[in-house]
């Protein structure tokens, strides 16, 4: 292996047969192997961590996210339309099919931009969409059209990334912005009762009447918590805590599931990989309007319904912790964090027509990360200017 | 962590001792081949060169030419900026070689050494007795008024200014460091000596920074004439800036000056004796150190004296004179820095290795990240390599560079800056306070492989062109 890359790597080099497809080559020979190069300047040895470790570690987080929004896809299908007899082989199955597509367009879209950009700029290929490919099909109804996706894909990477320079100095966050393209372009695809179920949306578009009963069950609905976010709504729905808990509800594929999320947090806190403060802050100001919201009597739901109903979770702990769009001191992280969930409920409570915020919550929160920055960094300023004062 | 009280002898030589500061933040790199208590080899000098590299900012002139006979203490370069400040020849012999690099850059100057020493005599009669010009002269004279530097920048101390304070950090705690006590464990007399005369150049005081692991027991302790502090923490605990930042940080237009124990130790050797002697003695360490332990050498030291630390046949040997977080790369060939009392030889990493940073566990590399598992073995040193271990990549995580620098200063913020040329927010940022050592640590531990080092000094000398 490693003496077949030696031998055609010349061809890659500077003034080699392929030297337009430097960075691509680059790419994969850096994925395979560590590269041997050593360091020239500074510190001789270095830490062994690199993007890619960290990057790697983002993407197993959301692992069982996927898993279970894969089986989730199934899972709600064969209840919509009634289909007692599947086992869980025919769920997963049925899942795999709709969900496999949205990875392979994710991944293809996304990454060949970034190739295509690398080779550009001459830069190595970042690794940063790896974990923006993996989030993006999650917080996506699982039966967006995959043009829709492609489309929503190629925006979100060239003028939410690239034409910023590419991963570490983009302003917000890729894969939510890949899904507010898909919620303002086409909304109709993005909000309604009857997308967030696989399958429902072909069968009404064949024209098949709604809930007839040919096929669809009758009781069907398929509204997600937050289209009815009261007592009465989610009792009526046949919706309990635990069932979001366990995410067995219809929504977005991978945000559903509080513990699939939770894992994924486990692995991110342990190491150290997302900032615990934005996590704990985030879900701390969600509480905290939640629980206003409950008291001024706009919702008759405690506030930690808001925590496990619809993206917040999903949102906190992958999207608002992203290190580059996220305030980068830690003060910073704090007010951030707590913004990021206070405003998303927020939003939840004193907009219908938004029902999920977290989303813009986020992006909102992301173009103001630089300004609370900007003024914890002058705070600090000041204060070291008045120690050294009086020292 | 244990809480250490106030010293109970702050009274002690009339002087206040202060209390322990406590710095939490900080790593020690565990990296293999800590020199042994012992000295294996006394170098009888070769080859020894006179590096201009080794001084910020240095314009120098050649005073000497190849085939010109030099005593010990004779002068080799002078400052082209101030023409006292000579830079002596450390050995009694011959120039033998100019070396000079691109656009002729001086980069060494090579003496070979009389089999005899012998040495130039600055004749001293009593060293309490000189005041403050005499001193200047006699150390800008003798070549080691360059031991004292001057922050902000980290340049030769300017002799026509009188500086807030002197800080002396009276140990170290870089990686594989010098033991600073058992290197200068016959020397402490001198060190006083230069103490005193030193303490004449500053309107303020000598501060001397102790290692709080060993507060009381360390001799430094005894001297008299300094205010002392003490630190407790990893490295960069005994940098000398993360102890004036803590100690007195430096003002915008204020200069304070620093020197090593060691260079003490010469600069009272020269006051004492009236020789300019730098004789050391030099930790070879490192992963590819056979037998890690002390050499007695001078400045200058070739790295083929100590060819018995090393397997001669192997050519993937980096030679570093000084740590591998701040040293430099001098080659097999190279000389022992001036300020350096440290050789470290590691691996050049030029290997690759399949799916290093998907494999789950690298039992044989370091990181500092949770994301590998070498915090489950705390105790464990690594045969570290050169490699990068990546690529280079844009800022992306913003919590690992803090970690490390127990400073109030926000370094990704400085860095930016240094980048982006911005002298205001440069200054802002805390310029002034840090040298690369300082953010070496920073450098080391950043997964985006940004050369942290070398941004910084690019960002120091645009200060130094603006400001001037």
């Amino acid at each position: 292996m490693r003496k077949f890359i030696d031998k055609i790597k010349p061809a890659f080099e500077k003034g080699g047969k392929f030297s337009c497809l430097h960075s691509t080559f680059d790419a994969f020979e850096s994925f395979l192997y560590v590269p041997d190069t050593v360091t020239v300047k500074g510190s001789h040895v270095r830490d062994c961590v690199d993007l890619k470790r960290i990057m790697i570690i983002m993407v197993l987080a959301l692992v069982p996210a996927m898993l279970f929004g894969i089986w989730n896809t199934g899972y709600q299908h064969s209840i919509a339309f009634g289909l007692d007899d599947w086992g869980f082989w025919n769920i997963v199955g049925y899942g795999l099919v709709k969900v496999i597509p949205l990875y392979l367009v994710s991944y293809i879209v996304g990454l060949a931009i970034e190739f295509i950009s690398a080779q550009i700029r001459g830069h190595e290929v970042n690794e940063g969409y790896l974990v923006s490919g993996m989030i993006i099909p999650l917080i996506v109804p699982a039966d967006v059209p995959l043009w829709m996706l492609a489309l929503a894909v190629a925006f979100a990477v060239i003028l939410g990334k690239e034409v910023f320079g590419g991963t570490g100095m983009n302003i917000w966050n890729p894969a939510l912005l890949a899904r507010v393209f898909l919620f303002f372009s086409y909304p109709s695809m993005m909000s309604g009762d009857t997308i967030w179920t696989p399958g429902v949306t072909r069968y009404l578009a064949e024209g098949k009447a709604y809930a007839s009963g040919d096929g669809l069950v009758d009781a069907f609905s398929g509204a997600t918590p937050l289209a009815h976010p009261s007592m009465d709504g989610l009792q009526t729905a046949g919706t309990s805590l635990w069932d979001m808990i366990l995410g067995v509800i219809p929504g977005c594929v991978g945000e559903t599931s509080v513990i699939a999320i939770l894992i994924g947090a486990v692995i991110l806190l342990w190491t150290g990989v997302a900032s615990w403060k934005i996590m704990f802050s985030s879900i701390l100001g969600g509480l905290a309007i939640g629980y206003v919201g409950y008291a001024a009597g706009v919702t008759d739901l405690p506030g930690y319904y808001q925590i496990v109903m619809g993206g917040f979770l999903f949102g906190t702990v992958f999207m608002a912790t992203d290190p580059v769009t996220s305030a980068q001191t830690e003060t910073g992280k704090w007010i951030y964090g707590f913004l990021v969930g206070a405003l998303a409920v927020t939003v939840r409570l004193f907009n219908p027509g938004y029902p999920e915020g977290m989303m813009l919550a986020i992006l909102l929160m992301n173009t103001f990360a630089p300004l609370i920055d900007h003024y914890v960094i002058s705070a600090s300023i000041s204060r070291r200017a008045k120690k050294i004062k009086t020292a | 962590m244990t809480i250490f009280a106030p010293s109970q002898e702050n009274t002690q030589n009339g002087f206040i001792m202060s209390n322990i500061i406590d710095l939490k933040k900080g790593l020690n790199i565990p990296v293999s081949g800590v020199a042994a208590p012992k000295t294996r080899k006394v170098a009888v000098p070769g080859i020894v060169a006179v590096k201009p590299t080794d001084f910020r900012g240095l314009k120098p002139r050649l005073l000497v030419k190849e085939g010109d006979k030099v005593l010990a203490g004779s002068p080799v370069l002078a400052d082209k900026e101030s023409p006292d400040i000579l830079f002596t020849s450390p050995v009694s012999g011959t120039v033998t070689e100019v070396v000079r690099g691109e656009k002729r850059k001086l980069l060494e100057v090579r003496i070979k050494a009389d089999s005899e020493q012998k040495y130039l005599d600055f004749g001293i009669e009593d060293a309490r007795n000189l005041d403050a010009g005499q001193i200047k002269s006699l150390l800008m004279k003798s070549g080691l008024w360059p031991a004292i530097i001057q922050r902000p920048y980290g340049i030769i101390a300017n002799p026509d200014i009188r500086p807030k304070a002197i800080f002396v950090s009276a140990f170290s705690t870089a990686p594989l460091a010098a033991d600073t006590e058992y290197a200068l464990r016959d020397d402490f007399a001198d060190i006083q000596t230069a103490i005193n005369a030193l303490g004449k150049l500053t309107d303020g005081r000598v501060h001397v920074s102790l290692n709080a692991a060993n507060a009381n027991g360390t001799p430094f302790h005894k001297l008299e004439n300094v205010i002392l502090h003490t630190f407790y923490g990893k490295h960069p605990a005994g940098n000398t800036g993360v102890q004036i930042h803590h100690i007195s940080p430096i003002m915008k237009g204020e200069t304070v000056w620093t020197v090593s124990p060691m260079m003490l130790a010469a600069i009272g050797r020269l006051l004492n004796t009236g020789r300019y002697d730098m004789s050391r003695l030099v930790a070879v360490t490192g992963p590819k150190a056979i037998e890690p332990a002390y050499v007695k050498a001078v400045c200058g030291l070739s790295m083929k004296d100590i060819a018995e630390f090393y397997d001669n046949s192997a050519s993937d040997i980096r030679f570093i004179s000084g740590d591998v977080l701040t040293g430099t790369n001098v080659g097999a060939d190279g000389f022992l820095g001036f300020f350096d009392n440290q050789i470290t030889l590691i691996k050049e990493g030029r290997e690759h290795e399949l799916l290093g940073w998907a494999k789950p566990f690298r039992t044989k590399q370091f990181s500092t990240s949770r994301t590998y598992f070498s915090w489950l073995t705390p105790k464990k040193t690594y045969e570290m390599d050169t490699n990068l271990h990546g690529g280079p990549r844009a800022f992306v995580m913003s919590d690992v560079y803090s970690k490390v620098l127990p400073m109030d200063i926000y370094p990704v913020h400085l860095i930016k800056a240094c980048l982006a040329g911005d002298i205001d927010k440069m200054e802002q940022f805390g310029i002034y306070e840090v040298l690369e050592e300082d953010l070496a640590l920073c450098e080391y531990v950043c997964p985006s492989k940004i050369e942290i080092q070398s941004i910084l000094s690019d960002g120091i000398a645009l200060m130094m062109k603006e400001m001037a």
